[in-house]
Formats: C-alpha cells, sequence, structure tokens
C-alpha cells in the first residue's frame, strides 16, 4: 500500500501559506505563554518576582525557589514521599482500571447485539451533561455508606466507570473497528475476550493512550476535599496547595512547586501522544 | 458450519460474554453516576437545606428559578453567551488546528500539539490570568498599557463591565480546548488512507475537498464527542468566573448558572433548589446536544 504522502499532495497559494504559518504561530503562543510564565516566576529571584513594572521573564534566574521547598515542607508530620506515592499510586491504578473498563464496555456498546445496549450508551452519554457540583451531596451519601471515605478507595473506584473515557472509546471504535475484521475472527473461533485483546485493543491504541493522558491528568491533579481525613492518605497537589495558600512572600515558591507538578503529566502527554504519532505511520497495514 | 459457530467453543455464548465485558463499568457507573443523578433530581422537588428532613415542595423551586430569583435569569443569559461564543469557536478551532498539524512529520507535529495542549498540562494554572489581568498598575496588560501611554490609569478588567465577558470567554477558550483537540488527532490516525487515494481517482482536487467529502465525515463520531464535550465545558463554566470575577460579579455581569448553583449550594445550603438548578441546566445541554447531532448530520452532504 503506497504511503500517504505520496497522493496526499495539493499546493497552497503564497498567501495561503502566511495565514497558515501566522495563524498556527499565534494560536501556539496564546496556548504555551501562560506556561513558560510559570516557569520563567519560578525561577525569579524576590527582588525580580516584586519589581515595577513586573516583567515576564526572567533575567537572572536561581533556584531560590526550589530550595527553599524542602524547609516549606519539612515542619509535615508526613514525609513528602508520602505523598508523592499517593498521587502516583492512585493516579496511575485508577487510570489504568479505567481503561480496561471503559473500552470493554465501549466494545459492548460499539459492537455486540445485546439488549438495550443503545439506551444504556446514551445514558452514559447524557450522564456527562448532568452537573457534578449537585452530585458530590448524594455520593458523599453513597462514600459513607460503603465506608470508603478515609480510605484510597475513594481515589479509586469512582474514576473506573466515567463516562467520557466509554463515550470516546466508542465512537473511536465505531469508525476504526472493521465488523468485517471481527466476522474474519468469529470464523476462526476467536470468542469476545479474545477479540476484545486481540483486536479491538491493539487497534484503538490512539485512542487509550489519549484516554490515559486524559485521565491520569485529570486524577494526578486531584486535592481530596471532605472524604480524606488521614495525613497520610493525601495527595501531592493538596500539600502543594498549601504552599499556595502562604500568600505573596511565597510566590516563587508556589510557583516552583506548581511547576513540579507540572512535570509528571507532562512526562505522560510524550509517552501518550509519541504511540498515538506512531500508529499512524503503521495505519493501513491493519 | 462447524467453524462459523466456533466462537461458542468456549461455552459461553457471545450475547453473555459481552454481559461480562460491559458489567464491571456499568455496575460502578450505575452506583457512583446513575443514582446520585436520580437522588439530585428527586431532591429538586423538596425544600432541603442538609440539616431537617426534605419536605415536598412539588414545583416550587422550578417556579422560583424564573418567578423568585432576580440572580439566575441573569445567569442564564451569561451562561447562554459563553456556550454560543466559546463553544463553537473552542470546537472549531480544536478541529482546524487538529487538522493543520497533521500534515507535519511526528516530531514536528508533537511539538505543535504539546504547545496546543500546553494549557491542559499547566493544572489549574488560569491564575495567570489573574496576574495579566490584575486591576492594579502591576497587572502585565495594565503596566504595558501606561508604560505605552495608551492609558494612564489601570483598568479593573474583570469589575468592568465592559470587558470582563470578553475576557473571561477567551480565558474559557484557552483552557477548553484541550480534550477534543487531542481526541481529533487520535480520530485523524483513523481516517482510512484508502478513502484519500479513492478521492483522488474520483476528483477530489482541492484540500477543502478532501476535508468536506473524506475527512469530515470518517470522524464523524469523534466529532460528536468532541461537541458533546464543548456543551459539557461551556455549559459548566462557574468555577473561572468566580476564582477570576468574584461572586456576585459587578452587576451580576458575568455571572453563570453554575457559579450561582455553587452559592446556592455552599453558601446558602439551598440543596432542593440547586437540584432544580441542575435539572434545568441538565436539560439545556440536552436540547443543546440533540441540535448538534443533527447538525454535524450535515457533514459531507
Amino acid at each position: 500500500m503506497p504511503k500517504r504522502q505520496e497522493y496526499k499532495r495539493y499546493t497552497r497559494s503564497r498567501a495561503g501559506n502566511v495565514l497558515y504559518f501566522a495563524f498556527l504561530f499565534l494560536a501556539g503562543a496564546f496556548s504555551v505563554l501562560p506556561m513558560i510564565y510559570c516557569v520563567c516566576t519560578a525561577f525569579k529571584p524576590l527582588d525580580e518576582l516584586l519589581v515595577f513594572p513586573p516583567r515576564f521573564f526572567v533575567r537572572r534566574p536561581t533556584f531560590e525557589n526550589f530550595l527553599s521547598l524542602p524547609s516549606l515542607l519539612e515542619a509535615l508530620r508526613v514525609p513528602v514521599s508520602r505523598y508523592l506515592f499517593n498521587s502516583v499510586f492512585t493516579s496511575v491504578v485508577s487510570t489504568v482500571l479505567h481503561i480496561f473498563a471503559a473500552s470493554a464496555a465501549a466494545f459492548a456498546f460499539s459492537k455486540s447485539k445485546i439488549k438495550g445496549r443503545t439506551v444504556l450508551f446514551l445514558i452514559v452519554q447524557f450522564s456527562l451533561l448532568y452537573n457534578a457540583y449537585t452530585l458530590a451531596v448524594p455520593q458523599y451519601l453513597i462514600f459513607s455508606n460503603l465506608h470508603m471515605i478515609d480510605t484510597f478507595w475513594i481515589y479509586i473506584l469512582p474514576a473506573i466507570p466515567s463516562s467520557m473515557g466509554a463515550f470516546l472509546m466508542k465512537q473511536y471504535m465505531d469508525i476504526s473497528v472493521p465488523d468485517a475484521l471481527l466476522e474474519a475472527a468469529r470464523i476462526d473461533g476467536a470468542g469476545v475476550f479474545r477479540m476484545y485483546a486481540r483486536i479491538v485493543l491493539p487497534i484503538t491504541k490512539p485512542a487509550w493512550m489519549t484516554l490515559f493522558l486524559f485521565s491520569f491528568r485529570d486524577m494526578w491533579s486531584i486535592i481530596p476535599g471532605g472524604t480524606v481525613f488521614s495525613e497520610e492518605l493525601k495527595t501531592l497537589p493538596y500539600v502543594m496547595s498549601s504552599i499556595t495558600a502562604g500568600g505573596t512572600a511565597r510566590a516563587g515558591s508556589a510557583m516552583a512547586a506548581a511547576v513540579i507538578l507540572m512535570i509528571p503529566p507532562i512526562i505522560v502527554y510524550f509517552i501518550s501522544q509519541s504511540n498515538v504519532m506512531e500508529t499512524m505511520s503503521t495505519a493501513g497495514i491493519k | 458450519m462447524k467453524r462459523i459457530s466456533g466462537f461458542r467453543r468456549s461455552g459461553l455464548s457471545e450475547n453473555f460474554s459481552f454481559y461480562v465485558l460491559l458489567s464491571p463499568f456499568l455496575a460502578l457507573f450505575f452506583l457512583f453516576t446513575v443514582l446520585p443523578v436520580l437522588v439530585s433530581a428527586g431532591l429538586s422537588f423538596f425544600s432541603y437545606d442538609m440539616i431537617k428532613t426534605p419536605s415536598f415542595a412539588g414545583f416550587d423551586n422550578f417556579l422560583r428559578l424564573f418567578a423568585g430569583d432576580e440572580v439566575f435569569p441573569k445567569a442564564v443569559v451569561n451562561t447562554l453567551k459563553f456556550a454560543v461564543v466559546t463553544g463553537p469557536v473552542s470546537f472549531l478551532l480544536a478541529f482546524l488546528l487538529a487538522w493543520f498539524i497533521n500534515e507535519f512529520n511526528p516530531a514536528v507535529r508533537s511539538v505543535l500539539a504539546f504547545l496546543f495542549y500546553a494549557p491542559a498540562l499547566s493544572g489549574s494554572a488560569f491564575f495567570i490570568w489573574q496576574t495579566a489581568f490584575s486591576g492594579d498598575s502591576y497587572g502585565y496588560v495594565n503596566s504595558f498599557m501606561i508604560s505605552m501611554g495608551l492609558s494612564t490609569d489601570p483598568v479593573n478588567w474583570f469589575r468592568n463591565v465592559q470587558y470582563n465577558m470578553a475576557i473571561l470567554m477567551v480565558v474559557q477558550l484557552w483552557i477548553s480546548m484541550g480534550i477534543s483537540f487531542l481526541a481529533n488527532i487520535a480520530g485523524m490516525q483513523n481516517v482510512n488512507p484508502e478513502l484519500y487515494e479513492a478521492g483522488a481517482l474520483d476528483g477530489i482536487r482541492t484540500r477543502w475537498h478532501e476535508l468536506w467529502y473524506i475527512t469530515l465525515p470518517s470522524m464523524k463520531s469523534i466529532l460528536l464527542f468532541g461537541a458533546v464535550m464543548q456543551i459539557q465545558a461551556t455549559f459548566s463554566v462557574g468555577a473561572v468566573v468566580t476564582q477570576l470575577a468574584g461572586y456576585p460579579s459587578v452587576n451580576n455581569s458575568v455571572d453563570t448558572i453554575v457559579s450561582h448553583l455553587s452559592d446556592v449550594g455552599t453558601v446558602r445550603y439551598e440543596m432542593g433548589y440547586a437540584a432544580a438548578i441542575s435539572v434545568f441546566l441538565f436539560a439545556m445541554m440536552a436540547i443543546t446536544r440533540v441540535l448538534v447531532s443533527k447538525i454535524l448530520d450535515y457533514l459531507g452532504k
């Protein structure tokens, strides 16, 4: 099969080219400037933080703000490593379980003939539109009846059935998993579980890699509200937010903390997207 | 014949296996989402302050929305403004950017995609907009305008009814693009290259034709996903508004349904009324969702 580039080649007018790059450049700058600002501020010494008129970029970068973090955090009763472990553990476990649950359900929604699948899927989809805020009270009652308050389960169990993931996976399977391929697998004697593991999961890799990023990002930023009280069960963003509460004098340290918190989602981003892009080059060999 | 019925070899019927795949998700989904939604929707017919037992109130809460609450009608109008402007703009931008960068090689593409996804990766970094549009002369925009001689006094951006809505729309746009943008990128990996080839043979000569007749129809279900996520995001604008412009905002100029809702729930503990607001908001989004899928049906026709 010929590579895509061989026949997908149209020329753009010169004005078109200029517009194209101007648009990409402006949109890119608009998106990324605030992140650059965070990084710059994290490296600013105190006098640059307070200078007037304010400067966007840092002139004399320093690690002061980062080095001040350990002393700000040492007063904690629980070591920082424990918060870090909690965040990594809960984010990874709930994300992986969510992907398996959501993609398995999506497979049934997209390709099965079971009764009620259309109605059930509509319920999943429309549940996304119900305001999460008003659900907090009934959810709290359920958590407390199940004795999930102040345990790790509170992070993991409710994250598994996120409707967004099942919705994304189902929409992706609709366009990417050909019925003919499943039919061929049936003829070869493959059951539903084998089709799921050997056909559906490999083909939908771009979708679940993307979902991995979405889910990890959401889970990583969780600050437990009224559902976790034990200090040793709290998350890293929770500790970092206590630094932000220190006001202007700690603005630099708060930004340093924010920058550190950004690192894991960025790593996950590159793992996820390099896998998404990689499937591009093999598309068509399916 | 024996081979065709081969999937029964495991002893399970295919439907049964599908139920097994579906059940973990569905069981937890009913427990943690459907049940709370039903409780909340039921609560909209009650008066409940979280202390006393709920008392039945009939349609009182719903009547109050438009006949006993000065802020709510304004909040509906503001929410619709957000939905009409940032929703479609963000949706189109998420598609156009994904489509534009799709023709670069993978390395360039992942760097460009990173730039556009950066807002989603920088956590709750919208406080940066607080610094930029800060009301004193330390704010970046004010200090820039003063130093350029464009103005003499700092503008209190978020308290100024002329500008605050526009600024918040920009912030919302900046926040909301990420999910549908990356979903579109994943979706585009999937358009069958044979379709482009066949299209070229069928006389497709411009990239616009290719976009309209091949790319868009092949991605319809991913576009629906993006649209639903946009509906959810723009109708639920609230926390950002409250953080930047405060609640209530000046003359309720930017108060939204959700910022009003959290005031009713968290500050005034009127949970029954808060539930009625949620039900109303849900109805607005559901109607929009149905309209949007009608529009998407026209793609490629």
